[in-house]
């Protein structure tokens, strides 16, 4: 089965000291960028938008279309302002870590990717927004930074070609909401971090009040790869709609988790095959195609593609494609309330029925999971879900139902249970949990 | 000019059809579903929302079903109608035909109550409140809610005056949104997240504030408290009893009061109040709504300055001096006005009046009248404060019933012009509007001293002038073409100070100005009948409806309505030239209203003069030094207790009904007309309709007005070494007498600081920062310093904050003085 993967971001990982430059350099780096310096900025445009790369961050929007809508006319709204490219690298989804890894060992791939595409809609100055609690992802970004422009590959002559690309690496504070890409905005302007208002969508009034592309870090050092290798490389990967490779990062009751970048379309049960299966003993009890905020899966799900399509057929959301898989040792309701505890302290407070909802959601899942609850809790439950989704004012309130709902829809037994039993007895957690031996000790 | 031609014109408005409930609405383009709604009548439940305030889209309750955006596609989701602007062809539904919608509303009420406390009971806003109206309307019977709700240590006072209980907030953010957007004091910010996110004050950048004074939960240290002149709006704005009133909390139920909409007495802006009140004592006042004047803010002046004419030393009754005794002694009102009559006929012939700034139109009028009529003499001015001769020449040629300038227009002007003005301390409504307008684009430059924190809250341009030279800096202005320097053009204003009375040839200058660039002049007293006081002729060279008392057919025309023989021609004296002519026993009577002492221009002269004067009628609220000086006290009311007019620095008429009914409590009308009546001389009216009718009947003078003046600008002095030249002005908060009886309020003053150049206070031998004094023959007054873009040799001291610089000092706006370090010794 080791053919199904296609190293192409991670393929220089295991390199000695594979985050140089120079290591970098000696898997092709920099030709892309090379190549691109050659190419009319709208050639990248068209090349990405033909090539059929979507977001990785999560909405799978078309990365080529969201640059093509980049006022570049001088008459049009925000067309006379500078430009601006925006990495979001506040990666925080509960389950997801391919970004982290992916700038720990191959940053230049990013750097280039950044460079390429400033060029492609005319920035000339672009942002990584790191999240702030990585702070060994900040400096070693911020050294391949200060690579590059040594070498030329960023600063105001951008490898001779007289163009101009500066790169600023930000460290934000660790807050999710900096995830979503206003309120990440507002706090790389050094404000509060908390959503805008849209319209004005980011391609018009963005950074600044300026035209800003905001990108995820695996969609923007997806670039390089597809301006080496073209579109129908590319295409010759992953599936009708959701073309090329991407980064899967698989964890929870695995054997070997970690990332494994494959086609998009691959399905869990091959993922699972790569990673060594679940521990011993252990037989699949749901999973989460893409973090905490898309709804989880089944064993009946096993099968499904895993991409932007496949997952949406199946009631989910590809999202970061984080697999966390979950064996029968473990109690939904349990790690419903985590989650939920999660959103409800990242809660940005802006709106009401994402700050109130957390609030309350999290207070009647503790009492379910302390097998304290009351007759309607379950019905409580799914009617607040109800009030919430689609009702905050940016998708994170949404993403904080998605776990609650679709637990209820697979393991309504588990929460009415709940009613009686905590979790703990039905579920003893040093059964589930990976560290058992840590914990005890 | 074709630019400006088209900008002139009104373009017409671009209509937008939607359909909300099956209801088909056209409004103009860019209005928001919310408000579309209020047109077929459904209002949308809303918090957040504000029509005044940017759309923000956060407590969600507004939340519509839109089946149809106007392209044939709908929303997946409910959405924000506080957010949402409407389009052609679109179709909303409201809680009305939305089962939806009503149900997004319901449940985002049920969130909102989560973390709400029940104590609905005790809270101020119980009975006026949004939150609990709309949960009434729009919320579900009963809630499920019966888990743990967030809690807080309360109150937590953000300012003396503003207490907040952060379990109550709703977070809707209208106070920090005031702050930020329309006050421009971002002094308090939403801080924190989730459930725990709340309205915050931050680390003080000033050690002196706010940290040695304990807050009302006890806590200090360092906060940078909510000292803007404008926090009370917040309060009412809340929609929640989150914000409140330190000095209201508590006080009374919303039900329990008696509301009657007034007109603030605090400045010439003639802002929209209510003032409640319940049985007899007014218990608050909110600012009212209009749109042309004051939208709906008012200054914290106008919303808590209002104690002061129940102090102590009201004046209750009549007081005669007894010849005997030499005291005040109570007399009744028929007995004071004959004495009052009495004394003014043995003086007859030489009588000064001074009838203050303050009245109402009806009672200048009166003032104006009973001079005229009953003392036969033009010796009348209400100015108590430095004049000039060429002001009065300005006020009768360019002021006395003209209304070029609005309030509305300081948002459309292409540039607002400030010449000796400052409008944040000075007519705070006025600075509002001018934010809004310097906001949409509005050009605002500013002809003085420095920079002040309000000039930079406008993002105004400052033209530095040193005080007593705003003449020369109006004359550089040479822009007529509307390209150079601050661009003057016929769509600008140019509003004018009354501190420019001091400065010889200012208001020459401006005429000069406005005539060569067409931008109209308006001209902003501090006092609330400072205008109707140019209107009504309580002016020595001036009569009522900018009658020059030097053209004989408008004295007759005056003598004809008024039914006498003759209007006297004789041109009065000015303030000083009657307390100067008392002193020396050439007037031997004097008939002074609300006049403060150490308001006059020197104020030892008022006090020789009111000595000297053998015979001094006084008709105040409150006890005063000329009351104290007075041989007949005769008490009037203060606007609380009347009804009358003022007139707005735009000659806005802003007529305010009566609010406490207090037997005995007579008009200045009502008075004057007594003792004209004794005097053989009446009036023609007794009450304060009557004299408004008086005043209608009468009409403004078509004749032909008193020139401009036109004097030169003088040339600039050099002050001698030691010696610099004062800036002053008096605070929006300091001690005025109006604002007595409001500590808390008082305590969100601005803190008293001396501002000069680095280089004025370096050859002072002062560290920025320490403290220095100013002073003159007659008194010193020691301020902390700070560094300002001053020119050198000038610096700038509050007029009234700690120290009455004109009281004390006998030093104004224009003075010269010593500056040396340390206190005074």
């Amino acid at each position: 089965m080791a053919d199904t993967l296609t190293p192409v971001l991670s393929r220089g990982w295991a390199d000695e000291r594979s985050w140089t430059r120079e290591a970098y350099e000696a898997r092709d780096g920099y030709s892309a960028l090379r190549t691109a310096l050659d190419m009319a900025p709208e050639e990248i445009v068209a090349l990405v938008k033909d090539a059929g790369l979507r977001g990785r961050g999560g909405a799978g929007f078309p990365t080529g279309m969201k640059w093509s809508f980049i006022p570049q006319d001088t008459e049009s709204p925000g067309g006379g302002n500078p430009k601006y490219l925006v990495v979001n690298a506040d990666e925080s989804e509960p389950g997801t870590c391919k970004d982290i890894p992916l700038m720990m060992a191959n940053p230049h791939e990013l750097i280039e990717g950044v460079v390429i595409a400033s060029l492609a809609i005319r920035a000339e100055q672009a942002f990584v927004y790191v999240r702030g609690e990585v702070l060994h992802v900040v400096r070693r970004l911020r050294a391949a930074c200060r690579e590059a422009y040594e070498a030329g590959y960023l600063g105001a002559d951008v490898m001779g070609s007289g163009r101009r690309v500066d790169l600023v690496i930000h460290a934000g504070a660790g807050a999710y909401i900096c995830g979503e890409e206003t309120a990440l905005l507002d706090s790389l302007e050094g404000r509060r971090g908390q959503p805008r208002l849209r319209p004005p969508f980011p391609a018009v009034e963005g950074l600044y009040a300026s035209p800003t592309v905001i990108n995820n870090v695996e969609s923007i050092a997806s670039v390089p790869a597809i301006v080496r290798g073209g579109v129908d490389w590319f295409g010759s990967m992953g599936t009708e709609k959701s073309k090329g490779f991407t980064l899967y990062s698989l964890s929870g009751h695995v054997k070997r988790p970690g990332q494994y970048e494959a086609p998009l379309g691959i399905t869990l049960r091959e993922l699972l095959d790569l990673g060594g299966g679940l521990r011993d003993g252990a037989e699949l009890k749901f999973w989460t195609p893409g973090g905490s905020s898309t709804p989880i899966l089944t064993a009946e799900h096993l099968d499904v593609p895993l991409d932007y399509e496949g997952v949406g057929a199946a009631g989910s959301m590809l999202g970061t494609k984080a697999l966390q898989v979950f064996d029968q040792t473990t109690s939904v309701v349990r790690c419903v309330l985590r989650w939920t505890e999660f959103y409800k302290h990242e809660s940005c407070g802006k709106c009401t029925p994402c700050r109130e909802g957390t609030w309350w959601l999290v207070q009647v899942l503790q009492r379910l999971d302390a097998g304290q609850g009351r007759e309607g809790d379950v019905e409580l439950l799914l009617d607040l879900c109800d009030n919430i989704l689609g009702r905050s004012f940016c998708a994170l309130g949404d993403g904080a139902t998605s776990p609650i709902t679709s637990a209820i829809q697979h393991f309504r037994d588990e929460f009415e249970a709940g009613m009686h039993t905590p979790s703990a007895e039905l579920f003893p957690p040093a059964a589930s949990t990976l560290f058992a031996a840590e914990v005890s000790a | 000019m074709t630019v400006e031609a088209s900008r002139e014109t009104q373009t017409p408005v671009d209509l937008v059809t939607l359909s909300i409930d099956d209801v088909e609405v056209s409004v103009p383009k860019g209005t928001l579903v919310i408000r579309a709604a209020e047109l077929v009548g459904t209002e949308i439940p809303r918090f957040c929302d504000h029509p005044l305030l940017e759309p923000v889209g956060a407590c969600r309750q507004c939340l519509v079903e839109v089946p149809d955006a106007g392209n044939g596609r709908g929303f997946p989701k409910p959405q924000a109608s506080c957010t949402l602007e409407v389009a052609p062809g679109m179709v909303v539904r409201t809680q009305v035909t939305s089962p939806v919608a009503e149900k997004a509303q319901h449940g985002t009420m049920e969130l909102l109550l989560v973390n709400h406390p029940l104590d609905c009971p005790v809270c101020d806003k119980g009975g006026e409140c949004p939150l609990q109206n709309q949960a009434m309307s729009h919320g579900r019977g009963e809630s499920r809610f019966a888990e743990t709700k967030r809690t807080f240590p309360k109150p937590l006072a953000v300012s003396e005056q503003v207490l907040l209980d952060r379990e109550r907030c709703v977070l809707c953010a209208r106070c920090t949104r005031f702050s930020e957007q329309v006050a421009g004091d971002p002094f308090i910010a939403l801080v924190e997240r989730g459930a725990r996110q709340q309205v915050g004050i931050g680390p003080s950048t000033d050690e002196q504030a706010f940290g040695d004074r304990p807050g009302a939960d006890g806590s200090s240290g360092g906060a940078q408290p909510f000292h803007s002149y404008f926090s009370g709006n917040t309060i009412q704005i809340c929609p929640v009893g989150a914000l409140t009133s330190a000095d209201y909390r508590f006080r009374s139920r919303p039900f329990d009061l008696v509301s009657t909409p007034s007109v603030a007495e605090h400045d010439a802006c003639g802002a929209a109040i209510r003032v409640d009140h319940r049985r007899g004592t007014v218990m608050r006042r909110l600012a009212g709504d209009d749109p042309e004047v004051n939208e709906e803010w008012v200054t914290d002046k106008d919303r808590f300055a209002f104690t002061w004419s129940r102090q102590d030393d009201r004046l209750r009754t009549p007081l005669v001096r007894d010849p005997d005794t030499g005291e005040l002694v109570p007399a009744s009102w028929p007995g004071a006005l004959a004495a009052a009559a009495a004394g003014l006929r043995e003086a007859a012939g030489k009588v000064g009046v001074l009838p203050g700034g303050r009245l109402t139109a009806e009672d200048a009028y009166a003032y104006s009248v009973f001079a005229r009529v009953a003392l036969r003499t033009n010796d009348i001015d209400f100015r108590t404060r430095p004049h000039s001769a060429e002001e009065a020449a300005f006020l009768a040629a360019r002021v006395a019933t003209v209304q070029d300038v609005a309030t509305r227009d300081l948002e459309t002007a292409s540039t607002v012009l400030l010449v000796g003005l400052e409008p944040e301390d000075e007519a705070g409504t006025l600075f509002l509007r001018l934010r809004k307008g310097s906001r949409h684009g509005v050009r605002v430059a500013a002809v003085a001293s420095h920079t002040t924190r309000g000039l930079a809250k406008v993002g105004g341009e400052l033209l530095t002038a040193r005080p007593g030279e705003e003449a020369s800096a109006l004359d550089a202005i040479q822009d007529s073409d509307g390209s150079a320097d601050v661009g003057l053009d016929a769509r600008s204003v140019v509003l004018l100070g009354e501190r420019l009375a001091s400065s010889p040839g200012a208001f020459s200058a401006a005429v000069r100005l406005a005539e060569r660039t067409g931008a109209r002049l308006a001209w902003v007293p501090r006092r609330a009948g400072d205008r109707g006081a140019v209107e009504t002729g309580c002016l020595p060279t001036l009569l009522p409806g900018a009658r020059p008392v030097g053209d004989a057919e408008a004295r007759a025309d005056l003598a004809a309505a008024w039914g006498v023989r003759s209007v006297p021609a004789k041109a009065g004296r000015d303030t000083t030239s009657i307390l100067r002519a008392a002193a020396r026993g050439q007037l031997r009577a004097l008939v002074v209203g609300g006049v403060e002492v150490d308001d006059l221009p020197d104020p030892a002269l008022a006090r020789e003069a009111l000595a000297a004067a053998d015979f001094v009628v006084s008709l105040e609220v409150r006890e005063s030094d000329v009351t104290r000086a007075a041989d007949v006290v005769l008490p009037v009311a203060p606007p609380v207790e009347k009804s009358g007019t003022f007139v707005t620095w735009e000659g806005r008429l802003r007529p305010f009904g009566r609010v406490l009914d207090v037997p005995g409590s007579l008009t200045d009308v009502r008075v004057l007309a007594g003792i004209a009546e004794e005097l053989g001389a009446p009036l023609g009216f007794r009450t304060t309709a009557g004299a408004m009718r008086s005043m209608a009947d009468l009409g403004p003078w078509d004749g032909e007005r008193v020139a401009a003046p036109d004097l030169a600008a003088p040339e600039a002095k050099e002050p001698r070494g030691g010696e610099v030249v004062l800036a002053t002005w008096r605070q929006l908060v300091d001690d005025g007498r109006l604002q007595d009886g409001q500590d808390r309020y008082r305590a969100t003053a601005r803190r008293a600081v001396l501002k000069a150049s680095a280089a004025t206070l370096a050859a002072a031998g002062v560290e920025p920062g320490d403290v220095a004094t100013i002073s003159t023959d007659l008194g010193s007054a020691s301020f902390p310093t700070a560094v300002a873009d001053l020119p050198d040799g000038v610096v700038w001291a509050p007029g009234n904050n700690g120290v009455h610089l004109r009281g004390a000092l006998g030093a104004d706006h224009g003075s010269t003085v010593r500056l040396t370090a340390g206190g005074a010794s």
